[in-house]
């Protein structure tokens, strides 16, 4: 599965334990207004650190949180060196 | 309030005397009883009044000089073996030790105090100027681990005074998962001493299945341990072999989880949770089988204690409760109320006290409070769950979230159906913020030496 899979799907799959209503998952879609609010963002970078073995938001300290959906997953197609 | 009712232990012992056939046994060294009372009895010179740290290397010998120098000694600390090196001298500055009792003097060495090495007898010392002739006070360790040691104050009458008296036809056989030389483990052996009864001690380096043989092979009747100590002794089917009439709990927050588990293992004991910490002393039992402890007791408690909630904290009132913290001043044991509050968080529910976890392990999600111990009650009501613990796990986005470690039965086929099935339980039972993010199986969870779930508390 490729890392966007992979994303995606947690993203529907925590969306779906915390009874979220989710807009459709585009790449110019607004993190806040994708229907996950803060505590679902911080279950999904911990479980997407456990299943890709990195989180983008920590790694560096200069690293801006993302803004829209395709920042989110970019940050974790960029593997860290 | 009971009264004090033992100034000496070797006098208590004589007038408990103990059955012929009483030992103290580790399972590589057994004493009789009589033995060692006979050994109070001609207890070398020179000790009366020192402030002792009893420091030898095993609770064996721990217990023999506890018997002969209680009533002698103006003080004494029980060192636990688990306790850092480092820490030693604020120990004797703080318990103003001016003698170590020791196996090997070399790890005292340079504490400025007086050590002597245990043989097979207690040997002579020239006495001390100004020996106290008080009453002995025994000093025990708090359980929190972290920085410098906090030493608590007791005295023997508050610490037996929560032992009813045993009838010489009903005399327990006691074992303790517990170190004697911590507060859990003291308590049992008074009871057994008091009772004139047996005691089977445990051993740091017994595996769970041997060390459950060995209560087996001695016929113990009555065991006490954490739930922790418990959860990992259901784990081992040598649980099987051993029949025991009284089953206590102390130290954790007893869930409903295990006491049915043990109900379910030992149908015919009696199992009862204590409430009890090193500064509060022994609070109160509760033997009715579940979690928890009825809010009546906030009215009327048993066994002459007061209980009142104050912020959530449950806090206490006895005779039993530790009177300091040896040499530091600065720390607040007993407030000026009298009353002792050991942190322990409390929530009304129909009637009923629940102990919800410890004031200082609280996880902060997003400003949310949570409580690990809530929610590893809700996990470990699954059937597939022997032992779990939830832990803050840092996130950048709301400081932390809840993360969950299990500990499995073996034989689990589909290992993440059970994880699905735990986290629909947490979700019929938990607000979303204390619903665990990630679970984890692992092989084994870390316990403290005194057999606790081990938490970084932050």
């Amino acid at each position: 599965m490729s890392t966007r899979n992979i994303v995606i799907a947690q993203i529907e799959q925590v969306g779906a334990e915390q009874n979220k209503m989710l807009r459709p998952l585009t790449d110019d879609l607004n993190l806040l207004d994708s229907g996950l609010d803060s505590l679902c963002f911080a279950i999904l970078v911990a479980r997407l650190e456990d299943k890709i073995g990195f989180d983008p938001f920590t790694v560096s300290d200069d690293v801006e949180f993302p803004v829209t959906l395709g920042d989110f997953v970019r940050a974790y197609e960029n593997v860290p060196a | 309030m009971s009264q004090p009712k033992a100034q000496s232990l070797g006098h208590a012992l004589k007038q408990a005397e103990p059955l012929a056939e009483a030992i103290l046994s580790d399972g590589i060294s057994r004493v009789s009883l009589r033995h060692l009372l006979a050994a109070a009895e001609t207890l070398a010179d020179g000790w009366a009044g020192r402030s002792v740290m009893i420091a030898v290397a095993t609770q064996f010998e721990a217990a023999r000089v506890l018997i002969c120098l209680n009533g002698v000694a103006g003080r004494l600390l029980l060192l636990p073996p688990d306790v850092k090196p480092e820490h030693y001298a604020s120990m004797v500055r703080d318990a103003s030790i001016d003698t170590i009792i020791c196996s090997d003097a070399a790890p005292f060495a340079g504490l400025g105090v007086e050590t002597v090495v245990l043989g097979e007898a207690l040997p002579c010392l020239s006495p001390i100027k100004n020996a106290k002739s008080s009453p002995t006070e025994w000093l025990m360790l708090t359980s929190g681990t972290t920085g410098e040691p906090k030493i608590a104050v007791h005295s023997l009458a508050g610490l037996t005074g929560a032992i009813a008296p045993v009838t010489a036809s009903s005399r327990p056989h006691w074992a303790t998962f517990y170190d004697i030389r911590r507060y859990g483990g003291l308590q049992i052996f008074l009871r057994a001493m008091l009772a004139g009864g047996s005691l089977t001690l445990s051993r740091p380096d017994e595996v769970v299945v041997d060390h459950l043989r060995r209560l087996a092979a001695d016929g113990v009747t009555h065991v006490s341990g954490t739930p922790t100590h418990w959860r990992r002794a259901l784990m081992s089917d040598a649980a099987s072999l051993f029949n025991p009439k009284v089953v206590r709990l102390s130290g954790e927050i007893a869930d409903q989880a295990i006491l049915d588990g043990l109900k379910a293992a030992f149908p015919n004991a009696a199992i009862g949770h204590a409430y009890a910490s090193t500064e509060a002393g022994v609070g109160f039992e509760v033997t009715d089988g579940l979690e928890g402890f009825p809010a009546s007791y906030l009215e009327t408690a048993p066994g002459g204690v007061a209980l009142r909630i104050v912020d959530g904290s449950l806090q206490i009132k006895s005779s039993r409760m530790a009177s300091e913290y040896a040499g530091r001043p600065d720390l607040i044991l007993v407030g000026s109320d009298g009353w002792v509050d050991a942190g322990d968080i409390v929530e009304i529910r129909n009637g009923r006290c629940y102990f919800v976890g410890r004031r200082g392990g609280i996880i902060n999600v997003g400003g949310l409070k949570v409580h690990p111990e809530e929610v590893e009650s809700v996990i470990n009501r699954h059937n597939a769950v022997r032992q779990s613990r939830v832990r803050a796990r840092k996130s950048p986005v709301i400081g932390s979230i809840v993360v969950a470690d299990l500990v499995l039965l073996p034989d689990i086929a589909n290992v993440d159906v059970v994880k699905q099935e735990i986290f629909g339980l947490c979700k019929a039972n938990l607000p979303s913020h204390k619903i665990p993010a990630v679970l984890s199986v692992v092989p084994v969870i870390e316990v403290t030496a005194g057999g606790k779930v081990a938490r970084a508390h932050a």
